[in-house]
């Protein structure tokens, strides 16, 4: 096995690749149209994602220990290339209408795909945290793209400053694991975890509560979520969309990998931590998401209540052995999968009807189901995914990855996640009451949705129903690509770089 | 093929006809609201003979009886296998039917039919309601047939799901109040029920879904005593919430209230038996030893349900609000049948559930009639009603009657097996039962003699008796009432044959 294979790169090749070029267009066509560098980003993604899809199945193969490609990977990648195709679309006429430049933003959306990648691809500490502050400073950037907008640059500085806030507790995590463990690499770390002595334990757990807090942060668990509704609120509608899912699957890509892979000899000294962090995080983010009148803050918080429920499954990866943490990892998975696809609908739903009427609070969505039946569906039906109700991915999956997560020790917290996602049902209802039980206002004139939006509203809806009345697709892919997580790198690659 | 899978694609096909009619309803166009209404009439009509079918071909006796424990028509689609945390037959679309579930497929598709003729004269919307529509009756069809956990509990969420939209849209009284109040009721009851479905599933490590699976491993012990009492509650009160268990049914009263005509019908009629459906599926047979320990706790909460209902409906002045107090009532009556976990106690509360299903539609068909022509539901507003609408009176009058359980109609029946059961185990909560039963007399009698008779308001002299639509479905609905209540061997033989099966239940 080649230490040094450069071939697991090439899909990133493609991308960063095409980031490059779709950022260098404009130097060179001033004239372009400013939504072709949308398509162009679309087709870079596609390229991206089909030269991902070679790797499906294929052995795991890893760059010196530090970056491994296997089906976790190929997963994530796949993830990632969709997210991005589709949050392009989605962006093509909004950014056209409010910028001179766009350019860069479309790159930047490729690049923090990439960063994406290798938070799920990286098996090194280091590695991790780089792919994340490159996937961190492509969303500072990506917030405040509408620099003219105050609002805009206000997410934009806030999210900067707590962010470089998170990534010194991170580091600091890091560098407290690193001195007892003296390694950086997820193997030797399980290793040394396993051997050492019980008088490092206040280092170990000061160390592991600091990396959980510092990805904390980048997922936006309470209570390190102070940043989310704000920067949800001020960036460009894709964007926010693009943050919803993006930045929560990486955050998890990470997680998984880590805390499987090297955390789980250690289980003891963190999990309470996790299942608190998941508790806190479900209840304040549902609680605080009924009192919303924006529709953007109440996403952002209804985001933080589903990772409270993703992290029932990190806990669980502490609380159960081996089997149980492969098993709730892989339904994680799914469920970020079904998520994934909720979510980009509803974005795609959103920006469509914000392109038509510039509003976007929860009343201005009144009446439209009148108005734009389409629409409406497509918003109530990913908001009746989240809330988990049948039909829709939501209830598939989020049955099958609490059952997946159910060990004696955390049914409570199995209990909880369920309540709180009956407490998610009122507020959905408050916003769908808005669109079905009441008259429009300023009479009853139907508008279209532009083609584009409409079919990619219509056609993710159709995802959304398929991943919830057949799962098994999903599920298979999410079950292989969990297959390698608590092997170690074959031996040999591992080496100090 | 044998002969019991070929049947069950019968069951298949009737789960399948409301979800087509919902998908074949998508492509009409909104505007043709006379091909909306045919598109369900047809499918309706396609559904009550089907479930005709199911009960009848249900045999009680014979090799086929005992090949399935009583289940029969069976037929299983793997759906997740042996991935993840699921073994063989993880979860599966695995369909059949027992005595109980041929008899509340019947009054599916009864009550079905008839709510589609209750719904023919409406306007608003017409398409996007029979969407609702049939998805609700989908998720009543799919709990009664599902003996997999999980599809069980999809199909029951399907059920509550349109409630909202259908009550919040095509609603009345208060009706954004009452579909809220519903809706979250509800879904708090199947929070429980989530719970409970996650511990079963991780304490009988069957890694199966499978119902028949996990109710051996209720009966053999390896869901251990603690912990089937420990979660039995859970599925109770679970399912009880949409059973109108008292004290957890004041959505009850407020959501019919503010229902439409024909989802009042497949809502009090149909949706309120999941609740003692799932106590028998889930309760009795998944935690008898849990059943066993908490049956005289239900028996005192369906008692007191019985009373507090009859009592509350004796003061009402809206229709809707006797007829929804009186569903708590007569459905504390189910419940204390459960309770008594006697084979005849049972038998007539699987009985009360299809004679309470027919009778309490056709009261909401009844009160439904009324008012798109009274647009008031005050019943100190009306009097001597059969001066006009004579064939209205002659309905409603045996609907009420067969609800005070008057020989020869169905409530007496089911009420009868009731009250035998009560007074075998309980002899003291069966006098309760039966004083019940006499205010339920009262309030009917007290609304007949304010409504029917008396002074005539000249008010009302421009209203017109039953269409023929509606005289069609109150027909069909009267004559279930009839058929049960004067040859009840049909009933009886099925449910009696299942129930005696059920674990725990004495002879």
């Amino acid at each position: 096995m080649d230490q040094r294979d450069y071939t697991i790169f090439i899909p990133e090749f493609i991308a960063a690749g095409s980031a490059l070029a779709i950022i260098g267009l404009e130097l060179f066509f001033p004239k372009i149209r400013r939504d072709i560098p949308a398509y162009l980003t679309a087709l870079a993604a596609l390229a991206w994602g089909i030269a991902g899809a070679f790797y499906i199945g294929k052995d795991p193969n890893n760059f010196q220990g530090l970056v491994q490609s296997d089906n976790y990977t190929t997963f994530f990648r796949l993830l990632a290339a969709s997210i991005v195709f589709v949050t392009a679309l989605m962006s093509a006429s909004y950014m056209r209408e409010r910028t001179k430049t766009a350019a860069e933003y479309y790159g930047l959306l490729l690049l923090a795909g990439c960063g994406l990648v290798y938070m799920a691809a990286a098996r090194e500490l280091i590695t991790a945290y780089i792919s994340l502050e490159l996937l961190s400073f492509c969303l500072y950037i990506l917030v405040g793209f509408l620099k003219r907008d105050s609002l805009s640059s206000e997410a934009s500085l806030k999210y900067i400053l707590l962010g470089a806030f998170s990534s010194a507790m991170l580091l600091y995590g890091i560098s407290i694991i690193y001195g007892v463990t003296n390694s950086t690499g997820y193997d030797q770390i399980a290793v040394q975890l396993a051997q050492r002595s019980g008088d490092t334990d206040g280092a170990v757990i000061v160390g592991f509560v600091l990396i959980l807090a510092g990805v904390g942060f980048k997922v936006s668990a309470a209570p390190f979520h102070m940043w989310a509704p704000d920067a949800y609120e001020g960036a460009p509608l894709p964007i926010t969309g693009f943050l919803s899912t993006l930045s929560k699957a990486a955050g998890f890509a990470l997680f998984v990998r880590l805390f499987t892979a090297a955390f789980q000899v250690d289980a003891p000294e963190w999990r309470w931590a996790v299942a608190f962090l998941a508790a806190a995080t479900m209840v304040i983010g549902n609680l605080i998401a009924i009192q919303q009148s924006s529709l953007k803050r109440l996403v952002a918080y209804s985001s933080i209540g589903q990772v409270g429920y993703m992290l029932v499954v990190i806990a669980a990866i502490g609380y159960g052995d081996q089997e149980l943490g492969r098993n709730a990892s892989s339904a994680l998975l799914l469920h970020i999968g079904g998520y994934v696809v909720s979510t980009l609908a509803l974005f795609a739903a959103l920006t469509a009807y914000y392109n038509r009427t510039g509003k976007d609070t929860i009343v201005g969505l009144r009446g439209l189901a009148e108005t734009q039946p389409l629409l409406a569906m497509v918003i109530t039906v990913s908001l009746f995914s989240f809330a988990g109700l049948p039909f829709f991915a939501g209830f598939a999956t989020k049955l099958i990855m609490f059952q997946s997560a159910t060990t004696d020790g955390l049914l409570w917290l199995v209990g909880l996640a369920v309540v709180n996602s009956f407490i998610s049902l009122y507020y959905y209802l408050m916003v769908i009451r808005q669109m079905y039980l009441f008259e429009p206002e300023g009479g009853l004139t139907r508008f279209r949705p532009s083609p584009l939006l409409g079919a990619l509203a219509g056609v993710l809806m159709l995802g959304v129903v398929f991943i919830g009345v057949y799962p098994t697709a999903l599920y298979k892919a999410a079950d292989r690509a969990t297959e390698t997580l608590y092997q170690q790198a074959p031996t040999g690659a591992v080496q100090a770089p | 093929m044998t002969f019991d899978e070929a049947q069950g694609y019968a069951v298949l096909a009737t789960l399948a006809a409301p979800l087509l009619a919902m998908l074949l309803l998508i492509f009409v166009p909104g505007a043709n609201k006379m091909a909306a209404r045919y598109v369900s009439l047809f499918f309706a009509a396609v559904m009550l003979g089907l479930s005709i079918y199911i009960f009848t071909a249900y045999q009680v006796s014979g090799p086929s009886f005992a090949a399935g424990e009583g289940l029969q028509m069976q037929l299983r689609w793997d759906w997740l296998e042996n991935i993840g945390i699921f073994g063989k037959h993880g979860i599966s679309l695995y369909l059949g039917v027992d005595g109980i579930s041929a008899t509340m497929a019947l009054l599916t598709g009864i009550v079905a039919f008839a709510g589609t003729l209750a719904a023919w004269k409406l306007d608003y919307r017409t398409k996007d309601f029979f969407i609702l529509f049939w998805m609700l009756v989908g998720g009543v069809y799919g709990t009664f047939f599902s003996l997999d956990l999980f599809f069980f509990f999809f199909f029951y969420e399907l059920a509550v799901v349109p409630l909202y939209l259908l009550i919040g849209v095509w609603g009345s009284t208060r009706k954004e109040y009452g579909a809220m109040k519903l809706t979250l009721m509800l879904v708090a009851g199947s929070v429980l029920m989530w719970i409970a479905i996650f511990a079963v599933f991780r304490e009988a490590g069957a890694q199966t879904f499978d119902m028949p699976t996990l109710w051996a491993a209720g009966r053999d012990g390896t869901l251990s005593p603690t912990f089937q009492k420990t979660f039995f509650p859970f599925f109770v009160v679970g399912c009880g919430v949409l059973a109108a268990l008292w004290p957890f049914h004041t959505w009850s009263p407020d959501g019919h209230m503010a229902a439409p005509t024909s989802v009042s019908m497949v809502h009090a009629g149909v949706l309120m038996k999941l609740g003692a459906f799932g106590i028998i599926r889930l309760g009795i047979q998944m935690l008898p030893i849990g059943a066993e320990f908490w049956m005289p706790s239900l028996l005192v909460l369906g008692t007191v349900g019985a009373l507090y209902g009859a009592t509350a409906a004796l003061t009402q002045r809206d229709f809707k609000l006797v007829s929804g107090y009186s569903s708590v009532s007569h459905m504390g009556y189910v419940l204390m049948g459960l309770a008594t976990m006697n084979s005849i106690g049972v038998t007539g509360a699987v009985l009360q559930m299809f004679s309470h299903g027919v009778m309490t539609a056709l009261v909401f068909l009844m009160i439904g009639a009324l008012y798109d022509q009274a647009h008031t539901r005050d019943m100190k507003d009306f009097g001597g009603i059969n001066k006009v609408m004579p064939l209205w009176v002659v309905f409603y009058a045996l609907a009420g009657l067969a609800n005070v359980g008057l020989p020869g109609l169905s409530g007496f029946t089911a009420e009868f097996h009731i009250f035998v059961g009560t007074f075998r185990t309980y002899p003291l909560f069966g006098g309760i039962a039966i004083f019940a039963a006499a205010l339920a007399a009262a309030y009917m009698l007290r609304m007949f003699s304010m409504v029917f008779w008396g002074p005539f308001n000249p008010r009302w002299s421009t209203l017109k008796d039953l269409r023929p639509v509606e005289a069609i479905a109150a027909g069909l609905l009267l004559g279930a009432i009839l058929f049960m209540g004067l040859w009840w061997a049909p009933f009886t033989d099925r449910i009696g044959a299942t129930v005696i099966l059920l674990p725990g239940v004495t002879g």
